[in-house]
């Protein structure tokens, strides 16, 4: 009986466990469970080097991702808007990745068009659009701007810009804040930016956690501050509304927070699941042997 | 039509069945559909807010948008169950999709502003971008040259005229070595060789001895090393060598374990909104 059951869940259908899997990420969601988040250094770094701005300073936001990664760096690209726009900082955005003017954009309409209207853009902060040439991109805006972006991502030319004006190169950029999902992205903008101008360019960054482990080593030289994966996310989202924001804040401030959720769950599926597989795989050595 | 395809059109047939019920029946009138409020002439999306005080309205395409999106999310994940039709035609779509894309967008961000209008400003204003300045930068005339490799890098096309392009080939893979291996040795090589170097006896402001932060710079230094031990093969590892790179073994372990934990975050984050896209702004269902 014992060595019947052994064998069947050894050779148990995948699909079962996609189908576990589904439900550890669906039931929280439906229940809409929540925890709280403990910022961590990193967290904490990147937070403090934005909040030692002062208003009116230039800030590069780099938004290399696509939609394949929106559901780990979105929350984090909002909250860096958020926090940059109550700072009052002039937000320059720019993209390596084609479809990253829309991720731009995206972010504009979910916060500065919802909740500061007041903001002009042009004078306030202004879209780059997206370039391509990779790390090239990078190595040449890090010495003059108008090289490659001689327009915005509407057309119009960056010269007539106001707040482009004075502008010449990144190294004019207060702080660099880069969301990565991947090439090109964080780790080009540390090699071409941060540890080529040492002294004129500061960064932190919002990575998926793929990229997480890689971007580790640059902390805290190269790397001003980390925010790794929706757990790095959550917590700069948690640091960031209790600051700026009264109240209950809106679903669209809190996505990172209530996909640790899920996360949970799933951490906790994924621990059983393992668990299960190595003690299965024993039981199944034990068998062989009698 | 296989009969695994028929259980999956059934599926997919319920389903929407389903989402058609919940959009009518659905008290909040969310479900299925798409509002959007006015914002200094452009579209944006309308919050609740936007709804109860009568300036939101619901957009028609983007409510297509809506489940369109909905259904490709499905069709992708019908592939967990079995290889299929609908994932097939969700799955070439998405490539057709991102290749136009991407031929378009990198023809007017860089072809257009970078290329020909660095060589005919003026012909480029009035054609294509009203915004760009009809002068003639000094020295624009270099910008030939990308143009010549341009075309030399399109003779790819033409068979018997394939071998020109491993000319421009040869200029990009050649610049690219040369810009990655200063980066490298830069960010990679010498900035984390001074980055491990790092005091033993670590002291706070308050000058007494922070044992934690000092048991943290020991055992980073101590985990390098032992991981370089593991990767030298010139002396036999035995004996002393040997339990130091067995520990370089374990600290590598450990580092792929959390690498691993990482990814599986990274994955169902992804998962999580995707769900959440299905649930809450396609069907707007709460428990």
């Amino acid at each position: 009986m014992g060595i019947a059951i052994i064998e069947k869940l050894a050779s148990l259908d995948r699909r079962w466990i996609f189908l576990l899997m589904f439900l550890a990420v669906a039931i929280p969601i439906l229940l809409e469970l929540e925890f709280p988040e403990k910022p961590t250094l990193l967290a904490q770094d990147v937070f403090d080097e934005i909040e030692k701005l002062e208003p009116g300073d230039k800030v590069l936001l780099a938004f290399d991702y696509d939609p394949a990664s929106e559901g780990e760096l979105g929350p984090m690209a909002t909250s860096f808007i958020l926090h940059c726009a109550n700072k009052k900082l002039k937000m320059y955005f720019l993209s390596l990745f084609p479809v990253g003017p829309q991720m731009v954009e995206d972010g504009i309409t979910k916060v500065i068009l919802t909740d500061f209207p007041d903001l002009v853009y042009g004078e306030d902060y202004v879209n780059l659009g997206y370039k391509p040439g990779y790390e090239g991109v990078i190595k040449v805006i890090m010495t003059d701007l108008r090289e490659l972006y001689t327009t915005d991502a509407r057309g119009q030319n960056i010269d007539q810009i106001p707040m482009c004006q004075d502008v010449e190169n990144v190294q004019d950029m207060k702080l660099i804040l880069n969301v990565s999902a991947g090439y090109p992205g964080s780790k080009e903008w540390v090699q071409y930016g941060a540890t080529a101008y040492p002294d004129k360019v500061k960064m932190v960054a919002g990575v998926t956690g793929v990229q997480a482990p890689y971007m580790y080593p640059y902390v805290p030289k190269q790397l001003k501050g980390l925010l790794g994966a929706i757990k790095g996310a959550a917590e700069y989202e948690t640091l960031v509304n209790e600051k700026y924001v009264e109240g209950e804040p809106k679903p669209e401030y809190r996505e990172g927070v209530r996909r640790m959720g899920p996360q949970l769950i799933a951490h906790l599926l994924m621990i059983f699941l393992i668990l299960a597989g190595n003690i299965l795989f024993f039981l199944q050595k034990r068998i062989q042997r009698l | 039509m296989k009969f695994e395809h028929t259980k999956l059109t059934l599926l997919f047939l319920f389903i929407a069945a389903f989402a058609i019920w919940q959009t009518v029946n659905d008290s909040e009138k969310l479900a299925g559909r798409e509002y959007v409020k006015q914002v200094e002439g452009q579209w944006v999306p309308a919050d609740e807010i936007d709804r109860q005080a009568g300036i939101a309205q619901v957009s028609t395409s983007r409510s297509i948008g809506l489940w369109v999106g909905a259904f490709f999310t499905l069709f992708i994940f019908s592939f967990l169950y079995k290889d299929n039709p609908f994932y097939k035609m969700a799955e070439s779509t998405v490539v057709g999709v991102s290749a136009g894309y991407v031929m378009v967008v990198g023809f007017w961000t860089t072809i257009i502003p970078n290329l020909l209008g660095k060589l005919t400003p003026g012909l480029i204003q009035q054609w294509a971008m009203p915004g760009l300045s009809p002068e003639q930068a000094p020295g624009a005339w270099v910008y030939i040259f990308p143009l010549i490799l341009g075309i030399m890098l399109i003779m790819r096309l033409v068979p018997k005229a394939s071998w020109i392009s491993v000319w421009p080939l040869a200029f990009i893979i050649g610049t690219t070595a040369g810009l990655r291996m200063v980066a490298f040795l830069e960010a990679d090589f010498l900035s984390q060789i001074e980055n491990s170097i790092v005091p033993f006896v670590e002291i706070d402001e308050t000058n007494s001895v922070d044992y934690w932060q000092s048991f943290q710079n020991i055992f980073s230094v101590v985990s390098i090393l032992a991981c370089l031990v593991y990767f030298f093969f010139s002396i036999e590892h035995k004996g002393a060598v040997g339990k130091v790179s067995r520990f370089g073994i374990w600290i590598l372990m450990i580092t792929f374990g959390a690498m691993f934990g990482m990814t599986v975050m990274g994955r169902i984050a992804l998962l999580a909104i995707r769900l959440e896209f299905l649930f809450r702004e396609w069907l707007n269902l709460h428990l």
